[in-house]
C-alpha cells in the first residue's frame, strides 16, 4: 500500500509517454490503430493519475503520518474539509493537483473527439501528453508526493502532523487553488487544439469553434480563482486590503489578462476572418503564462511573502518553457502563409479597431505586470542590483489602463463592424454620454476631487447605460413583437443570443467591480491604543472598546476585543476583532470584524498588545464601496455561464457566417 | 495606406503614454535588495535611497516605542537595527525568528526607518516536523535525517 501511489505516478508517467509517441507515428504513418492504442493509453493515464490521487487523500484524511506530506500538511485535530485541503497545501501536492486536472481535461477531450477531428486529434493529444509527461516527470523526480519519513532506512510514523497552515484554514482558501488551477490547466486545451491545426494547416477555424466552449469555461475557473484570492487577502490578511502586487497574486492575473483579450481576439477570427496569427499567438502566450504563473509560484524565483519552498524545480520549468515556446515559434513562421488574414481594418471607429485596442491595452498590460514581477530578475541580471518596483507603481500603471479599458467595454459592443456611422454614434452615445458628464459635473460640484475616482465613475455609468440601453432597444421590440411582458423579454432576447447578452452581462459585472476598486480612492484609516472603556472614531463611526479578553484552548492562544460602534448616535452592535497565536505552527493570524454594507464596510483589526500588555492595538478602516468588488465578481461569473448556455437561435448565426464567408472569397479573388 | 497610418499613429500614442508612465514609476519607486552586510557597505551612498533589506528578527528585539515598533534583524551575524513607523499593521507572520523584509530608508544614525514590513510564512512549507524553520532540508528517504 505504501509503494502503491509511487508505482501508480511512476506507471502513468510510462503510459502518457507511450500516448504521445503512439499519437503522434500513429498520425505520421498512418496506422490506425496506433491511435486509437495513444487515446487509450490517455484514459489509463486518467485511471493511474485518479489512483494516486485517491491515495494520498485518503493518506490525508486517515492521518498516515508515515508520509512526509502527510505528516507536513495535515495532522489529527484539523476538521476534514482542511484535511482535504491539504492535497494543494504544498508543492508536491498540488503538482499532483496540476497532473490529475490536466490527466481528466485530457480525457475528456478524448472522449469527446473520439468521433470528431480524426485528422488532427492525434496531434492535439500529442501536445496534451507532452505536457502530462513534463508534469508528471515532476512528480516523480522532483517532487514526489509519496516520499516516506525514514530513519536509518526504515520508515517512521510521527505521532502527528503540523498540520495546514492556519492563514490556509479558511473556506475561500480552501477552493482558491483548484479553481485557479482549473483554470490554469484548461487554457492546454485550447492551445492543444490550436497547435494540432496549425501543424495540420487546418482550413477555417475549426480549433476556434471546438475550444470556444473550453476557453470560456476555463476563463470562469480563472475570474473566480483570482478573486477568491483577492477575497482571502481581505478577510483572513489583516492588512486590510484585497490586492497587492504580490507576484505570486500577479502569477495569477498574468495568464487571466492574456485570456481575456484571446476571448475577444477570437471573435474578429470568427466573424472576419481577422487576427489568425495573432490569436495562435495569444492563445501560446495564456498557456506559457499558465505554466510560468505555476513556476512563479512554486519555485520561489521571486520574493514573495507567499513564500514557497525554494528549490531546483525552476530549472525545469525554464527548459519546458525554453523548448515550447521555441517550437511554437517555429511552428507559427514555418506556416505564416496558412495564417493569412481574410479581411482588412478599415477604419478607427469600428468593432475591429475597439477589439484592437482592447487586445493592445490587455496585452500592454500583461507586460506590465510581467516586467514589474520578473524587475528584480531582470535587473539583477543586467546591473547586478537586485531592484524591485512596489504596489506604488503597479497603481500608476494600471489605474490608467484599467480606466481606458473601461471606456472600450463601453463604446465597443456598440461600434459597428467595418465602419461606424456618424448617425448610429449620435444614437448610441448621446445618452450616455450626457449622462456620464452631468454625473462627473455633480459629483465635482459636490466636493469630488480625486480625478481617477471622477472619471472612474463616469465611465462606469456610461458603460452601465450603454449595456441597459441594449437590453432595453432589444427586449422592447420583442415584447412589441410577441406580446409578452417586458421582464419575460428580456430572458427571451438573453436566451435568443446567449453570447452576446452573457457578455454584455460580464461588462455590467466589470463596471460593478470597478465602482468597488474606485472606493480605494477614499479609504480611511486609524490607529489607536485602547484600554477597556476607552474609544476612538472613524469616519461617521465612533468605536469603544467594552471588553478586552483573552484566554487559550488546545489549538492557540487569543486576545479579543469587544468593539460597541455608534454610527451618529445610533448603536449598530458590536463587532469582535481577534488575535490568535497558533501553538502547534507557532503562527498567527487576525480574525478581522467586519461590518460589510453597500455603501462601506467598516473593517477592525486587533493589531496586537502594546508592551506592558494592558492596552490593545486596534486598527480601524473604513473601506468605501469594497463590496460591490465581490458583487461584480458574481455577476461576471454568472454572465460567464449564460455565455455557456446555447443560444435559442443557431440557424440565423450559421447563416451570417456563410455569407460572410461568400463575401470574402469575392473580395479575395478582386 | 492612410488608414493604417492612423492606427499607427493611435497605437503609438498609447503605448506612449503607458511607457511614459512606467518608466517614470520606475525611477520613483525603484527600491534596490540589499543584504545588511551590503548595506554596511555602501557607506554613504546607503542614505536617501529606497532599500529593501531582510533578515531574520532578532529573538526578544521587538519592541513599541510610541506609535513605533523596533526591532533588530540579523543576517550572517550582521545586525541591522529596524524602527517601523507605518500605517499598515504589521502581518501576522511578523514575530521572532520570523524573516522579515524592511522597506524604507537608512537614517543617518545607522538604524533603518521603514515604511514597510513584510514577513515570510516560510516556517510552514519549508519546515519538516521536528525542525527549526529556515534549517536546510535532509533528503527525508535518505534514511539518515534525524527525526
Amino acid at each position: 500500500m505504501e509503494n502503491l501511489g509511487a508505482l501508480a505516478i511512476m506507471l502513468a508517467f510510462c503510459v502518457a509517454l507511450y500516448a504521445t509517441a503512439a499519437s503522434v507515428i500513429g498520425r505520421l504513418k498512418n496506422k490506425p490503430f496506433l491511435i486509437v492504442s495513444g487515446e487509450r493509453a490517455v484514459y489509463a493515464t486518467w485511471c493511474l493519475m485518479t489512483l494516486a490521487a485517491a491515495i494520498l487523500v485518503t493518506k490525508l484524511m486517515t492521518g498516515d503520518f508515515r508520509f512526509a506530506y502527510v505528516a507536513e500538511h495535515s495532522n489529527q485535530s484539523m476538521p476534514m474539509l482542511y484535511k482535504f485541503a491539504a492535497w494543494w497545501g504544498g508543492q508536491e501536492g498540488s503538482l499532483l493537483l496540476w497532473s490529475w486536472l490536466l490527466a481528466t481535461y485530457t480525457m475528456v477531450v478524448a472522449l469527446s473527439n473520439r468521433r470528431r477531428h480524426r485528422d488532427f486529434m492525434p496531434w492535439v493529444l500529442g501536445v496534451l501528453t507532452t505536457v502530462q509527461v513534463f508534469f508528471l516527470s515532476l512528480n516523480n523526480f522532483v517532487a514526489n508526493p509519496f516520499q516516506m519519513l525514514a530513519t536509518d532506512g526504515l520508515i517512521v510514523d510521527v505521532k502527528d502532523g503540523n498540520g495546514l497552515s492556519p492563514l490556509l484554514q479558511y473556506p475561500a482558501m480552501a477552493i482558491h487553488p483548484p479553481m485557479l488551477y482549473l483554470g490554469y490547466v484548461g487554457f492546454a486545451v485550447p492551445f492543444a487544439f490550436a497547435i494540432g491545426s496549425l501543424i495540420t494547416r487546418q482550413p477555417g477555424d475549426s480549433w476556434i469553434q471546438t475550444t470556444r466552449r473550453w476557453t470560456l469555461v476555463t476563463w470562469f475557473f480563472q475570474s473566480a480563482g483570482v478573486m477568491l484570492g483577492a477575497a482571502w487577502a481581505y478577510h483572513v490578511l489583516g492588512w486590510g486590503g484585497y490586492w497587492g502586487w504580490d507576484p505570486v497574486e500577479n502569477a495569477s492575473v498574468l495568464p487571466w489578462l492574456a485570456g481575456t483579450a484571446f476571448l475577444h481576439s477570437v471573435m474578429m477570427q470568427e466573424k472576419k476572418g481577422m487576427m489568425k496569427v495573432w490569436n495562435i499567438i495569444l492563445v501560446s502566450s495564456t498557456f506559457f503564462l499558465c505554466i510560468l504563473g505555476t513556476f512563479l509560484t512554486r519555485s520561489g524565483v521571486v520574493q514573495s511573502v507567499h513564500a514557497f519552498a525554494r528549490s531546483d524545480i525552476g530549472k525545469w520549468f525554464v527548459s519546458f518553457l525554453a523548448l515550447g515556446i521555441a517550437a511554437t515559434i517555429y511552428l507559427i513562421l514555418d506556416r505564416l502563409d496558412y495564417l493569412k488574414s481574410e479581411s482588412q481594418l478599415e477604419s478607427v471607429v469600428s468593432r475591429e479597431s475597439s477589439f484592437l485596442f482592447n487586445n493592445l491595452i490587455l496585452l500592454a498590460s500583461c507586460f506590465a505586470v510581467l516586467w514589474g514581477t520578473l524587475f528584480p530578475v531582470i535587473s539583477e541580471a543586467v546591473t547586478g542590483d537586485k531592484i524591485s518596483l512596489d504596489a506604488d507603481w503597479y497603481n500608476r500603471l494600471m489605474v490608467p489602463i484599467g480606466l481606458f479599458l473601461l471606456f472600450l467595454t463601453g463604446v465597443g459592443p456598440l461600434f459597428a463592424w467595418r465602419r461606424t456611422s456618424v448617425e448610429s454614434l449620435r444614437r448610441n452615445f448621446q445618452m450616455p454620454g450626457i449622462a456620464m458628464l452631468v454625473l462627473v459635473i455633480a459629483l465635482f460640484a459636490a466636493g469630488m476631487r480625486h480625478p481617477y475616482a471622477l472619471v472612474s465613475f463616469g465611465f462606469c455609468l456610461f458603460v452601465a447605460l450603454t449595456v441597459a440601453q441594449e437590453f432595453y432597444k432589444g427586449a422592447r421590440s420583442i415584447s412589441a413583437k410577441n406580446e409578452m411582458n417586458f421582464a419575460h423579454a428580456v430572458v427571451e432576447l438573453t436566451h435568443r443570443n446567449t453570447r452576446r447578452y452573457g457578455g454584455y452581462l460580464v461588462h455590467m459585472g466589470i463596471v460593478l467591480v470597478f465602482i468597488g476598486f474606485t472606493g480605494h480612492a477614499f479609504n480611511q484609516n486609524e490607529v489607536k491604543e485602547l484600554n477597556q472603556g476607552d474609544s476612538m472614531s472613524i469616519g461617521h463611526y465612533k468605536l469603544q472598546m467594552v471588553k478586552l479578553e483573552q484566554g487559550e484552548n488546545e489549538n492557540y492562544q487569543w486576545h479579543r476585543a469587544t468593539m460597541q460602534v455608534t454610527k451618529d448616535g445610533a448603536d449598530l452592535g458590536t463587532l469582535e476583532p481577534e488575535k490568535r497565536f497558533y501553538k502547534a505552527s507557532k503562527q498567527g493570524t487576525s480574525e478581522v470584524g467586519v461590518r460589510p454594507r453597500l455603501n462601506e464596510d467598516l473593517y477592525l483589526n486587533f493589531g496586537g498588545m502594546s508592551d506592558d500588555n494592558l492596552r490593545a492595538v486596534i486598527q480601524a478602516y473604513v473601506f468605501p464601496l469594497v463590496s460591490w468588488i465581490w458583487i461584480g465578481t458574481l455577476v461576471v461569473l454568472g454572465g460567464t455561464l449564460i455565455c455557456l448556455v446555447p443560444s435559442k437561435i443557431k440557424m440565423q448565426y450559421a447563416r451570417t457566417q456563410v455569407l460572410g464567408t461568400v463575401e470574402k472569397h469575392v473580395s479575395v479573388e478582386k | 495606406m492612410k488608414k493604417y497610418g492612423k492606427f499607427a499613429a493611435l497605437i503609438v500614442v498609447v503605448l506612449g503614454c503607458l511607457a511614459w508612465l512606467a518608466l517614470q514609476g520606475m525611477s520613483e519607486t525603484q527600491t534596490y535588495y540589499k543584504t545588511i552586510n551590503e548595506v554596511a557597505q555602501m557607506g554613504d551612498h546607503a542614505y536617501g535611497k529606497r532599500l529593501r533589506v531582510g533578515g531574520d528578527v532578532e529573538a526578544g528585539s521587538i519592541q513599541r516605542v510610541g506609535g513605533a515598533v523596533q526591532f533588530v534583524i540579523v543576517q550572517d551575524k550582521s545586525r541591522l537595527k529596524v524602527s517601523y513607523h507605518g500605517s499598515d499593521p504589521l502581518p501576522d507572520t511578523f514575530k521572532d525568528g520570523a524573516q522579515a523584509l524592511a522597506d524604507g530608508k537608512l537614517a543617518q544614525d545607522g538604524t533603518f526607518q521603514a515604511g514597510k514590513i513584510q514577513a515570510k510564512c516560510a516556517s510552514k512549507y519549508e519546515a519538516k516536523p521536528g525542525m527549526k524553520p529556515g534549517q536546510a532540508i535532509p533528503n527525508v528517504n535518505s534514511g539518515k535525517s534525524s527525526i
